[in-house]
């Protein structure tokens, strides 16, 4: 029933740019949050080839060490904030509604207001690069007293921050609002896709954390403009305390960006394993416990700041503790695999790809756990290539997988095999070209965020800037290849792909402007 | 919409677009301000009536639309989710100030006063600070100077006792609505944001008292910080809930609401109770202990 009905309202919606402005659809807002997430991460992606240019060689050369710090902050900034958390979104906005078998998202003007804050929040914080005092400069993490320094941009930068959190918060409100409340009936919590269930709990988190670094960065505003002391010693407060209001919010936050991901790749091994997914309740609870542990393990951040040792060993163990529910999962996934009449399209190598470096980024991250160890690692090269593993070949990849993955779906259309593989062996080669040395200067003592370099990391350095370079321009396939497909290409069955399963798929290809005007029947 | 599902999906709006510019500007024209261009205050003012027309505008047509009969019980239900969380995400932005107070009573003034962590500071940093709460609580640099702390059993229990009195109230005019005794539902909401206009009063009152006699502001180091953001955002949170029992109280007397549709009440109230549960923290932990 659900797929043969016919789009009977496209005429009566605003043509042109104010149907996009205005507009209440779940699939639109997600075409509007994937687009402003793709043309952000080229944005942050320049800012990271900056950084990668001043770095190709001992010495400065290119940039002066303030804009070098500005684009290591505005970098994280953007791909954090204006990439991944949007692109995610965007993923839900477009399927959690068809997942669940509803008609729309639960509170469908409020989903407007929040991808539209987005693009206004972002032209708030770009903008400070042209200001006095220059762009942000003191690290994406804005520890006071150095954040305090900050020129013109300051007030900019925190009214940004609050504005983005305004728009996660909502967003995320409808998101669990939707889950909770628009399942087709028969749709139990535990029929749900791992997608759904992964973001339900990644909503609860974002809706859990995001006050906090609002409280946080208002803290900060009033110590620089209204005379308060939060972070003042000599008036009582702890710059320190800064660093735990930041990290109760951003240690949830890395799961925020992560835990999404695993949704994509459980949807995608098992349809190209053409088996059903292994452990599914399993993964369930292994996902909110790590959403549980995502709350005491903060400190880990702070291990060298100075902090009594019982609380450096708590954070050590509870840290460890993650290890055990994503070993479930990475043990599922490949045990999905096992045995599984498996083909390799390009959504599948990019799930593949995730699961290896994702793991790899993994492992650094518990080594980053070993109190003892994470003296020697704190703030150089090694802690940065262990975020961007379980960042680029992590979420990122798993983004792309899941474009790749929902492509045919969303434009009715099939791309090209040829494009998107050889946008994988790229981005796979120069991914690990790129953050792979990051380990060993990181390792050898290699400080982050300074421009300049002792000679002995000159060669690795030298090959992880190729690597970005060449990461880079891959990307460029990825953005020809999705407007070729919008375009025009061979037209997509419903089915799309023969092993899947979900609501999704019994939709046509594009699906309906509305997906289920009558609830879809749930075996 | 739908013509055979029952589920209310709007037209295109364009409230969400007004509101971010609205938020937008207010919030440019703010950032220029705290950076000394007095143009911005105009900015700000801007961007802030653009707000209270979003709100006014955005809010009629939710409420025509709820009056017209467009929402079912699974809209309703979602608005229900959707005040929930949003209700729990001001539980956390408020966990974020008293978690710094805890922090400074626990950590950071102990450790000033030479506790564990904090010998050398105090030994070569700043010697002889004692930490006494809340009499040294502006620090070792006794940053704004001596001050005298709010005492809490003068007005804030008094506030105390009208924040609860106002809950019970606003319980006595939500049973009223569900009897559908509409007198007393006016009634019960008229005392309610009585209560509220007079709480905010006294709170004005302390203020000054705090400016005037006690030299305790924003300034009095980490305990006029505290002391200031936790109240100061509490008394801005009583002030929206106050407007938006004003809203409710106009729509009980226009004869809105009846017994089996009424969410609007009951977000407004659930707020209130979430403002009273935050003042009764306020009251321990920073007022009292």
């Amino acid at each position: 029933m659900s797929s043969v009905v016919k789009d009977e309202h496209h005429d009566e919606h605003p043509s042109g740019i104010m149907r996009w402005i205005t507009t209440t659809n779940h699939k639109d807002i997600g075409t509007l949050y994937l687009w402003f997430a793709m043309i952000m991460f080229f944005i942050g992606g320049l800012m990271a080839l900056v950084i990668r240019s001043e770095l190709f060689q001992p010495g400065l050369q290119f940039v002066d060490p303030q804009f070098f710090n500005s684009m290591t902050t505005m970098h994280a900034l953007v791909m954090i904030f204006g990439v991944v958390m949007p692109a995610f979104t965007g993923l839900a906005n477009w399927m959690i509604p068809i997942m669940v078998g509803g008609p729309d998202m639960a509170l469908p003007r409020m989903n407007n207001w929040s991808f539209w804050i987005m693009p206004f929040a972002f032209s708030m914080l770009l903008s400070t690069l042209f200001m006095d005092g220059g762009a942000p400069a003191g690290g994406w993490t804005l520890y006071p007293p150095l954040s305090l320094q900050t020129g013109d941009a300051f007030p900019f930068l925190i009214f940004a921050i609050h504005f983005m959190g305004l728009s996660s918060i909502m967003g995320a409100i409808n998101i669990v609002a939707t889950i909770l409340n628009m399942r087709a009936p028969g749709m139990t919590l535990m029929k749900m896709p791992l997608f759904v269930w992964t973001w339900l709990i990644t909503a609860f988190l974002l809706i859990a954390v995001m006050p906090v670094l609002a409280g946080g960065v208002t803290m900060l505003l009033t110590d620089k403009f209204f005379g308060t002391s939060f972070f003042n010693a000599a008036g009582g407060g702890d710059p320190v305390m800064f660093q735990h209001i930041f990290w109760f919010f951003g240690h949830p936050e890395v799961y925020i960006l992560i835990l999404p991901s695993f949704g994509v790749v459980s949807a995608i091994i098992p349809t190209f394993a053409r088996k059903p997914l292994f452990g599914y309740a399993s993964m369930v609870y292994a996902t909110a416990s790590i959403a549980f542990l995502s709350f005491i393990v903060w400190a880990h951040h702070m291990f060298t700041v100075g902090m009594p040792l019982a609380g450096e060993v708590f954070f050590m163990f509870a840290t460890m503790l993650i290890a055990v529910p994503t070993g479930v999962k990475v043990f599922n996934w490949v045990t999905t695999m096992w045995k599984g009449a498996m083909t390799f399209e390009t959504p599948m190598l990019f799930a593949i790809g995730f699961i290896v470096m994702f793991t790899i980024g993994g492992f650094s991250g518990l080594m980053l756990a070993i109190t003892p160890a994470d003296f020697q690692y704190h703030d150089t090269y090694f802690v940065v290539a262990h975020f961007h593993y379980v960042l680029v070949p992590g979420s990122i990849f798993a983004i792309m997988a899941a474009c790749y993955y929902w492509l045919p779906k969303w434009t009715g259309n099939m791309y090209s095999e040829t494009l998107g593989k050889t946008h994988f062996w790229l981005s796979t080669i120069f991914v690990n070209l790129t953050f792979f040395p990051m380990h060993f200067v990181g390792l050898a003592g290699m400080p982050r965020r300074i421009p300049d370099y002792s000679l002995q990391f000159a060669d690795y350095n030298m090959i992880a800037s190729i690597g970005a370079f060449g990461f880079g321009f891959a990307q460029l396939i990825f953005l020809y290849l999705i407007i070729k497909t919008i375009k025009g290409g061979t037209k997509a069955t419903d089915q799309v792909w023969e092993g899947a399963e979900g609501l999704e798929w019994t939709l046509s290809s594009p699906p309906p402007y509305h997906s289920f005007n009558t609830p879809p029947v749930i075996k | 919409m739908s013509e055979s599902g029952s589920y209310y999906i709007p037209h295109g709006s364009k409230w969400p677009i007004i509101a971010t510019i609205g938020v937008c500007t207010a919030m440019v024209g703010g950032s220029s301000l705290l950076n000394g261009n007095d143009i911005g205050k105009y900015i700000l003012y801007v961007g802030l009536a653009i707000v209270v027309y979003m709100m006014v505008g955005w809010f009629s047509t939710v409420v025509s639309e709820g009056e017209e009969g467009l929402y079912d019980s699974q809209v309703d239900a979602s608005f229900r989710w959707g005040m929930i969380w949003f209700i729990f995400s001001e539980v956390m932005f408020f966990a974020a100030f008293f978690g710094a107070l805890f922090y400074v009573r626990t950590y950071s003034l102990p450790w000033l006063g030479g506790e564990g962590a904090g010998l050398v500071t105090n030994t070569f940093l700043w010697p002889g600070y004692e930490n006494v709460w809340p009499l040294t609580a502006n620090g070792p640099g006794e940053v704004g100077g001596q001050f005298k702390t709010m005492g809490a059993w003068g007005l804030p229990a008094l506030n105390t006792a009208i924040l609860l009195t106002s809950g019970v109230t606003l319980t006595w005019a939500h049973h009223a609505l569900k009897e559908m005794k509409r007198i007393q539902l006016i009634a019960g909401l008229s005392l309610t944001v009585a209560l509220g206009i007079i709480f905010m009063y006294f709170q004005a009152m302390e203020y000054g008292h705090a400016f005037n006699d006690l030299n305790l502001n924003m300034g009095s180091g980490i305990y006029g910080s505290t002391f200031f953001m936790l109240t100061g955002f509490h008394g801005f949170h009583v002030t929206i809930g106050t407007i938006m029992l004003m809203v409710i109280l106009g729509r009980s007397i226009y004869g809105h609401f009846n017994p089996n549709n009424h969410f609007a009440f009951e977000a407004v109230a659930w707020y209130w109770h979430f403002v009273d549960v935050v003042w009764l923290g306020l009251f321990i932990f920073v007022y009292w202990i």
